[in-house]
């Protein structure tokens, strides 16, 4: 009698955990929130945040359970924490994501597992080309995209002469390739720099030396830091267009200040960029946490609004992995972009801007836009996708 | 290449010679004098420049921020030999590495936590905002010109102490052989609290120094820790004359190895292998003087500790 009291009970505790299972979401976000790059997984993790709150703890009309962790920058630690997510949290959907080694690393384990992956950053190309997997959805861009926006930017204003000046890795060389897609003209000097690279007075002395009609650098973190202020304080600010991509956002404008002054960058939205939801979100942002968003607070909130509207699309049923995944391809919502189409691949269809760094009448720095440089432009890689 | 260019590249190697020397001159004295390794160091410097940034706007401007923090450095020094470093002077150099790892890890993340994750600005004080121009569309900033200043005016400064006075004569002794001044009498402990808070002073000044320039930001440190090392190591630890001319050695090889190396390949062998190859070279560069270094002369250019 006894044995049949335990189980009964067990198996209606078994049927209680599978119903507050089901009306559960539970997302796991991996971002980097340690060393120093700490500052973009903040940004990333404070906007998804943000877009839960605002739907009072709900997507997709599911309680939204969300998990934080830190990949601590490292790939071996973050297949450690994705593994736990996925086996010990059993997380419907792992988002996130701040840098590509990372993203390479955990992908895989995510996959077998057959986990949704919707990354609020890093876009690498095998991703978006022959490794790509119908589990894999992003809210923000594919690596080369910002790269070759400024390259287009540079042909279209009719640059001929420009020296690249980039890190010396992986990251750097793909920018490098990304802005000569579309640039046509002569590029008088291929700088590589040492990855942390503190001073950059001799890089800027053969920029010079150079007579360039601009410069094309990618220098993320507290390189690009360094590298604006010296620029502007070279004396080289208005005299040669200083063109970038992941230099100049809202993550080292606090800390450039009136040095990037109209400096230029590629991307695919900016605070100031026009359009309600936009205004909505911005002022939403720096209400609740008093800093000004990047495009990386943007595409954790569109990342939010992604799977939102999957869920929804999808009914509920999380654990149906295919009508997940129709909902994810179809799904429609308000980007704060703007336009925002889903690929074949799983990447964004969208426009690109050349976006200028400024001082706003309160007295803070963002960057708005220019000029749209790319119209509902897809990467180049979704050819080689073979889902379809 | 024209020689203006090279002019102007070797200015900026001493230039950033100099910095480097302000970043070493204290952790070659620590090293040098207590046999002590100081990883946290680079945290020293980055409080230097966290305190100078965060007490800027409200001790007019960056000079009451710098007078500010030169004392503060110099007392955060003071804690950090009572409570981390005196308990390791008796213990091996894995003891004192691990320990002041710790502190590496820990300052990086409390400064996160008080100052937040972003790097926080500092803009050129007006005084030294200016710039002269150098050649032709590349002007020389005057703020630069006052690192090369700080530089030689600590160097001469050092010099002047340690070969001309009493404390002086202390830590070249101490450095040469610790246990012989503790058997002659002098109290070998306030000696080490002095040397290490002074060194934490110079760690400061150097992180408030650079602040105009570089981004102040958690983690700042270590990148500078790792450059320092090779120039005390260049040098010869313990001696303010050999971080000195190691760090213009080096700032300059860097500079220089930046910014000819790729072009000098280039007559040499095929555009895109000089890209590739270039930069790699010229980062390898000062190591590799290291290693030349070490390989002629094992205790560095000026050695000061006694054989055995």
């Amino acid at each position: 009698m006894k044995h049949v009291i335990t189980l009964a009970a067990a198996s209606l505790a078994l049927t209680i955990g599978t119903a507050a299972a089901q009306e559960k979401l539970k997302i796991g976000m991996m971002v980097t929130l340690s060393g120093p790059s700490a500052v973009l997984g903040q940004h990333q993790r404070d906007a998804f945040n943000l877009a839960v709150k605002q739907k009072d703890g709900k997507l997709g009309g599911l309680v939204a359970d969300v998990v934080i962790v830190d990949d601590e920058l490292k790939p071996d630690v973050a297949v450690q924490k994705v593994q736990g997510l996925i086996e010990r949290d059993k997380v419907d959907i792992v988002t996130g994501v701040t840098f590509s080694n990372v993203m390479m690393a955990i992908a895989k384990p995510v996959f077998e597992s057959k986990t949704f992956l919707v990354s609020s950053n890093a876009g690498p190309s095998p991703l978006a080309g022959k490794a790509c997997s119908p589990f894999f959805y992003s809210a923000s861009y594919q690596n080369d995209q910002n790269h070759e926006a400024m390259g287009k930017y540079a042909q279209d204003k009719g640059f001929k002469k420009v020296v690249v000046m980039v890190p010396n890795y992986q990251a750097g060389k793909d920018s490098a390739a990304g802005f000569k897609r579309h640039f046509k003209g002569e590029i008088a000097d291929e700088i590589y720099t040492q990855l942390g690279q503190l001073d950059f007075s001799a890089e800027l002395a053969k920029i010079v030396a150079a007579k360039p009609d601009a410069i094309f650098t990618f220098m993320p973190g507290g390189m690009g830091v360094n590298l604006v202020k010296q620029f502007t304080q070279a004396g080289l600010s208005g005299k040669i267009p200083f063109l970038s991509a992941f230099t100049i956002d809202e993550t080292t404008l606090p800390a450039t200040q009136d040095a990037a002054l109209g400096l230029f960058a590629g991307a695919q939205w900016a605070p100031g960029s026009d359009n309600p939801a936009s205004k909505a979100f911005v002022a939403a942002f720096e209400k609740e946490y008093g800093y000004v968003p990047s495009l990386y607070a943007q595409q954790a909130y569109d990342s939010a609004l992604l799977i939102d509207a999957a869920v929804k699309a999808a009914g509920g049923k999380v654990k149906d992995k295919e009508a997940m995944q129709k909902a994810f391809r179809t799904a429609s919502f308000e980007s704060v972009r703007g336009s925002f189409k889903m690929n074949t691949n799983g990447f964004p269809i969208q426009d690109f801007y050349v976006v200028k760094a400024v001082k706003r009448a309160d007295g803070k720095y963002a960057t708005e836009p220019v000029e749209k440089v790319f119209t509902a432009y897809g990467d180049v890689y979704a050819k080689e996708c073979a889902i379809n | 290449m024209s020689f203006t260019l090279l002019a102007v590249q070797t200015l900026n190697g001493l230039q950033f010679g100099l910095m480097l020397f302000l970043v070493a001159a204290g952790l070659t004295l620590v090293f040098g004098v207590m046999d002590f390794i100081n990883l946290a160091h680079g945290v020293q410097y980055m409080l230097g420049a966290y305190l100078t940034a965060v007490l800027a706007p409200h001790a007019g401007g960056f000079f009451g921020a710098l007078a500010l923090a030169l004392p503060l450095t110099l007392a955060l020094g003071l804690v950090l030999e009572r409570i981390v470093f005196r308990p390791l002077y008796g213990r091996g150099h894995l003891d004192q590495v691990l320990a002041t790892f710790g502190v590496i890890l820990i300052v990086n993340e409390g400064v996160k936590l008080a100052f937040g994750a972003a790097p926080i600005s500092v803009p050129v004080p007006d005084l030294l905002s200016g710039s002269v121009m150098l050649t032709d569309g590349l002007l020389f900033p005057v703020y630069r010109l006052a690192i090369i200043g700080a530089g030689l005016g600590t160097g001469l400064l050092l010099w002047l102490v340690i070969d001309g006075t009493k404390f002086g004569m202390l830590v070249r002794a101490g450095a040469t052989n610790a246990p012989m001044v503790s058997a002659l009498g002098v109290d070998v402990r306030r000696l080490f609290t002095a040397v290490t808070a002074f060194g934490a002073m110079l760690a400061g000044f150097a992180g408030a120094m650079v602040t105009p320039i570089l981004s102040v930001e958690p983690g700042m440190g270590d990148g500078v820790l790792i450059l320092a090392f090779v120039v005390i190591v260049v040098g010869g630890v313990g001696s303010i004359r050999g971080a000195f001319l190691a760090a213009l050695l080096i700032g300059l090889v860097d500079t220089l190895g930046r910014s000819f190396a790729t072009d000098i390949l280039k007559l040499m062998v095929s555009a895109p292998t000089a890209n590739r190859v270039g930069p790699a070279l010229a980062s390898m560069a000062i190591y590799v003087l290291m290693a030349g270094v070490l390989a002629v002369r094992p205790g560095g250019l000026f050695p000061s500790r006694s054989a055995g």
